[in-house]
């Protein structure tokens, strides 16, 4: 046992409500003693359930662990306690770089770097990433949403997958297989419109896209579309009277589902409806991903 | 003070919080403030009851059940807005960097005093 992890064991004995077992835990993590390090870690958040950084730290430990699942719920915790976490956005985007969800992927790192601009390891791989997103255009294999969508890229393509650092914040997780997270029940591994549950509309609730099941299995799109009808306006004049600038999502947790909304264009809404068992970040990330196929779908004129 | 007071107050005091309102549901009508001077509070309770409604007409559609907190979130902050008792609405006007997470947890907990 090194000295440093000597004393925080001691200091973390001495006072078990200390934050200290954050440092301990990092210490275990990068020691490569991943199990004590999870326990402790899992330990400090029974104290501090809403902490990020220890939802964060958690996170690192399962990717270093090869538990990407599970590393990508405890981001996702950490986004919804802190919006703006650059580690838990940095994580999240290797893990859809290693899915192969580019554009997912770059938001999450162009997101943390705003936070890091001297995290050369992350300006690297946003650089590997816009690399394959040329890749991808270049070979055409966006997928239409009129044509049967196109297999992902497979993730060992000529750009190597970014490795972990020996000792950042929020590195990459082991060249584990990913088990995507993009893939995650209720989110489709590829055409992320071809989704029962996803609902692009216009201003006048009218549908445009998608397909949404009640509780008796009955389609009920057209009456969720027509429900949405000046929801965009009403968001937008609520945060011009506030002078927030422009809206980008709202999202409704309700007992029975969680609802997720964006605009993809100023005349069209996209909504996400997942079970309320999902994450509402998670819901976030899935709709994100559709956003980018909706605005390419409208682009194309359908 | 009135309680309604305290119940917002222990709302602004968290960092990024701009301002804190109780409006009621139906018709948005202002019940307690604690906002910045330049914004309309009669008019952000009605926006935000107006918002509220529709989607929870939407959510009724959908068989999603109750509808819980609402988040809006712009390009410089955000608009949260959770159910209280009686048929209120606690609204909270954030700035981008508040800790969403903390928020809605002190606003659930402010929701359940207010009567």
């Amino acid at each position: 046992m090194s000295d440093d992890i000597r004393v925080l064991t001691a200091e973390l004995a001495a006072d078990p409500r200390s934050l200290v077992f954050l440092e301990l835990g990092e210490a275990l993590r990068q020691a490569g003693r991943l199990e004590p390090a999870a326990k402790v870690v899992v330990q400090g958040l029974t104290r501090y359930p809403d902490l990020p950084e220890a939802h964060d730290l958690y996170a690192r430990i399962l990717a270093d662990q090869g538990d990407l699942e599970g590393a990508f719920d405890e981001w996702d915790m950490t986004l919804r306690l802190d919006s703006t976490h650059p580690g838990a956005h940095k994580g999240l985007g290797f893990l859809f770089f290693k899915a192969d969800d580019l554009h997912s992927a770059l938001r999450h790192l162009q997101t943390a770097a705003t936070h890091r601009p001297d995290d050369h390891q992350l300006a690297a791989v946003i650089t590997r990433v816009r690399a394959r997103m040329e890749q991808a255009r270049a070979a055409e294999v966006t997928p239409r949403m009129d044509q049967p969508a196109a297999s992902p890229a497979p993730a060992a393509s000529s750009t190597p997958a970014p490795e972990p650092g020996s000792t950042s914040a929020a590195e990459a997780p082991a060249a584990t297989p990913v088990n995507a997270p993009a893939s995650r029940p209720g989110e489709s591994p590829q055409n992320p419109l071809e989704d029962d549950g996803l609902l692009l509309v216009d201003a006048a609730g009218l549908r445009l896209l998608g397909s949404m099941k009640g509780a008796a299995g009955s389609d009920v799109a057209d009456r969720v579309a027509a429900e949405l009808a000046g929801v965009s306006r009403e968001a937008g004049r609520a945060v011009r009277l506030l002078q927030l600038g422009e809206w980008q999502s709202l999202a409704l947790e309700a007992s029975g589902a969680h609802f997720f909304l964006v605009s993809p264009t100023p005349e069209t809404m996209l909504l996400a409806i997942r079970d309320p068992g999902i994450p509402m970040a998670r819901v976030a990330l899935g709709a994100a991903r559709a956003l980018d196929a909706a605005r390419r779908w409208l682009e194309q004129g359908s | 003070m009135s309680n309604h007071q305290k119940a917002l107050e222990s709302l602004t005091a968290i960092h990024g919080v701009r301002g804190a309102m109780i409006a009621t549901g139906d018709d948005g009508i202002v019940v307690a403030e604690a906002v910045m001077e330049d914004v309309d509070g009669a008019a952000l309770a009605a926006l935000a009851s107006s918002l509220t409604r529709r989607l929870e007409g939407a959510a009724a559609a959908a068989s999603g059940g109750r509808p819980g907190f609402l988040h809006l979130q712009a390009t410089g902050g955000a608009l949260l807005v959770c159910p209280a008792g009686h048929g209120l609405l606690l609204v909270v006007i954030a700035e981008r960097g508040v800790n969403v997470g903390r928020a809605r947890l002190e606003m659930a907990r402010v929701a359940e005093t207010i009567t």
